[in-house]
């Protein structure tokens, strides 16, 4: 396959693999932040872990959408959907995401709301055309990544006058996530999560460019290196951050060169502005309320706002007690120590949004790597 | 049920016409639409008996019995539909166990409203299918639900198979060191399903493999000395089929991705969507588990079969108390290769 097999190429892997082994020095540690689920996820399927000396460690950060998503807002869709006049378009991640009390999408589908997955939200609007009787919501999820495309969406629901398609908004924002990591006491002040470096978003980035970055890589003092999501990026973006510590820097650097540029995607940028602004905070997993984190649709669509056709409370959903994703999501705790890890909380019966998505830290853990430190308690 | 034009004077219309609930109901019209529809396709002796069963010999040896349910959506799809699959689906199933595939036996469920232009297609497809596998559908039985609860039509099949004497394949032979071969490519059947489904639509040149296993099987069985496990890769993919047999042998697996073939055109499209051709079904392939010694000649004879064209031998089965199914990455690190949870989901971003 072209433009992925040169990306995943064993005999680069291995001269990176050395390289690495040469550079990192064995007198220190470095401990490096991937925020993204993507990353996660090929650090898991590829095995890079296993190509690293035992020095350099990946702490795997909150940036997989469905993780962060809080409670609350699966409860305010698994009202929105038990209306019976309501189609529910989601991404095929959130169906099986827990809300309180064990209830998933995926459960009350099985009781027969009208709950459908879709790839796009091109699939929204044609659901919304095509059933004119009944109120079509999408679920808008994920990071800049996605924000542009439901962008796109609602204008043109606005240009057809689209009266039975509504957006659910929980779009949100990477740079606020990372700051708001890098000033948590744990990170600052007691030093129990020490992150040493950052592997920067990658599809996120096309859209933000790296631009962003450069201040909290000044203010912590901490390096970025923006990286790609084939393993090779993982591999070389690794190298680059071992670099920049050993040379005392931190500065924004940017490996995915082939599509991320300084000041990203300025049409995608101007399109989500046109639409959204921000919200004053929102709340994410693991890290509470981030202000000015997330993004809301402006006024001039709210007909098109399922927040404002609908009732949509603000709920405070609780985590299943023993449950250790908001930890996990600030890089506080690893999967294997939390006690519901294996036990109870598996991909099959997740009690927990980590071991939902593939991109999260538990699902990945537990379907590539549970072997390598607890076999013993995986086969349990 | 012979044919007998007095009986249904208005011969059923199967162009324009439509399953309704007195084709389930036992009258006269389940009758016509038996003898002018099912009997018309599956035509053999024992089915034109009319009976409620069929009656056949089946000489020595050990018997094998299967049933496998087809509720498939898109019923048509490139490379098959719904009927050409449920021969297959249990033809293959019997086949598994190292048996000859004698007969079957066919249940539809039909949803009033479906029509009768498709069921006919379905039927005909079905016939072939048997026809080319040379395992005859002698007897059967139809139902009609009430439009909404059911989806057009659900085929349940049921293959009688023999064995021959000394043959003893089974899930729980694997034993350690033993070889882990493929018959082909992974992944075809489900990337066709889902490139046809109405709501991911791209152009795709992949067809389904489904296909009747059986005389591959007959061709390993006669020319391989010691065979330990066949099974076919259908749902969940490749990965849940080795976690089904390593669990099932109390034993590991150690895999090689690069030795894994997956057509590029598969690869792609589960790029695209986020899903792992490993997890994805296949209905004309089959996993041979055999000792290392009879690895070379089984994937001669695989290779010289219509097929097996692209088979490999793909890894080995190790000592491993946890049933865990390993692979060494095309990069060089190493993953489990897990059950498959749920459904497969294509991932946000």
């Amino acid at each position: 396959m072209r433009f992925v097999d040169e990306f995943r190429s064993r005999d680069v892997a291995q001269k990176l693999a050395a390289g690495i082994a040469e550079a990192a020095d064995t007198d220190r540690d470095y401990r490096l932040m991937e925020f993204c689920g993507g990353h996660t996820h090929a650090i898991f399927r590829y095995g890079i872990q296993d190509l690293m000396p035992a020095n350099v460690r990946f702490i795997h950060g909150p940036g997989c959408p469905v993780c962060v998503l809080p409670i609350g807002r699966i409860d305010n869709a698994i009202k929105l959907a038990r209306d019976d006049e309501v189609i529910l378009c989601i991404y095929g991640d959130l169906l099986r995401v827990p809300g309180s009390r064990q209830t998933s999408l995926l459960k009350l589908k099985a009781t027969g709301a009208d709950v459908r997955m879709v790839y796009s939200t091109t699939d929204a609007l044609r659901i919304a055309r095509e059933n004119p009787g009944r109120q079509v919501v999408f679920f808008a999820i994920g990071f800049e990544t996605t924000t542009p495309a439901t962008a796109v969406a609602l204008l043109a629901a606005e240009r057809e006058g689209l009266e039975n398609f509504t957006v659910f908004c929980n779009h949100v924002l990477t740079p606020a996530a990372i700051q708001n990591i890098l000033q948590s006491p744990e990170v600052r002040d007691i030093g129990s999560v020490s992150i040493d470096g950052f592997l920067g978003p990658s599809h996120v980035s096309s859209i933000i460019g790296s631009k962003p970055y450069e201040f909290f890589a000044e203010e912590y003092q901490k390096p970025v290196v923006i990286a790609g999501f084939e393993p090779l990026d993982v591999m070389q973006s690794a190298l680059m951050l071992i670099r920049q510590l050993n040379e005392g820097r931190h500065e924004v650097e940017n490996e995915y060169t082939r599509v991320v540029t300084r000041e990203g995607n300025v049409k995608a940028q101007q399109l989500v502005a046109d639409v959204f602004e921000l919200r004053r905070e929102f709340e994410w997993r693991g890290l509470g309320f981030v202000p000015y984190s997330a993004l809301r649709i402006k006024s001039r669509f709210a007909a098109f706002d399922a927040e404002e056709r609908f009732d949509v409370p603000a709920l405070r959903g609780s985590d299943v007690k023993g449950c250790e994703c908001p930890s996990i999501l600030r890089g506080a705790a690893r999967p294997t120590d939390c006690k519901l890890f294996g036990t109870v909380c598996t991909p099959d019966n997740p009690m927990g949004s980590c071991m939902v998505s593939s991109e999260g830290a538990c699902a990945a853990y537990w379907s590539y790597g549970r072997f390598r430190k607890a076999p013993e308690e995986a086969a349990a | 049920m012979n044919a007998n034009p007095k009986r249904f004077p208005v011969r059923l219309n199967i162009k324009k016409g439509f399953v309704d609930m007195s084709h389930g109901a036992g009258g006269r019209a389940m009758a016509q639409l038996i003898e002018e529809l099912f009997v018309r396709h599956f035509d053999n002796e024992l089915l034109r008996k009319g009976n409620d069963q069929a009656a056949f010999d089946v000489g020595g040896g050990r018997m094998v019995m299967s049933v496998d349910g087809h509720v498939i959506s898109p019923l048509f799809f490139p490379g098959g539909d719904i009927g050409s699959l449920a021969v297959h689906g249990t033809v293959n199933d019997v086949a598994m166990s190292g048996a000859k595939p004698l007969y079957l036996s066919a249940g539809f469920i039909l949803e009033e409203g479906f029509p009768l232009a498709d069921l006919d297609r379905i039927v005909a497809s079905m016939g072939k299918a048997s026809r080319d596998t040379g395992v005859p559908v002698v007897c059967g039985d139809t139902k009609v639900v009430e439009r909404g609860k059911g989806d057009g039509v659900f085929i349940t099949t049921t293959g009688v198979g023999v064995v021959p004497a000394g043959i003893e394949i089974s899930g729980d032979l694997a034993r350690p060191g033993d070889a882990v071969l493929v018959s082909g490519t992974l992944g075809d059947h489900g990337v066709a399903i889902m490139s046809s489904r109405e709501n991911l639509t791209f152009e795709t040149t992949i067809e389904s493999d489904s296909a009747a296993l059986h005389g591959l099987v007959a061709d390993l069985v006669a020319g391989v000395e010691s065979i330990h496990v066949l099974r076919d890769p259908t749902r969940g993919g490749l990965a849940t089929t080795l976690n089904e047999i390593a669990s099932q042998s109390g034993v590991g697996m150690q895999l090689e991705e690069d030795a894994i073939p997956v057509r590029p055109a598969v690869s792609a499209a589960c790029e695209l969507l986020g899903l792992d051709p490993l997890y994805v079904a296949n209905e004309g392939k089959l996993v041979c588990i055999c000792p290392e010694e009879h690895a070379g000649r089984a994937l001669e004879i695989m290779r010289e079969h219509p097929l097996g064209r692209s088979a490999a031998i793909i890894g080995r089965v190790t000592e491993d108390t946890h049933g865990f199914v390993q692979m060494e990455t095309g990069f060089g690190g190493n993953r489990v290769l897990d059950w498959l949870s749920s459904e497969q989901l294509p991932r946000i971003c």
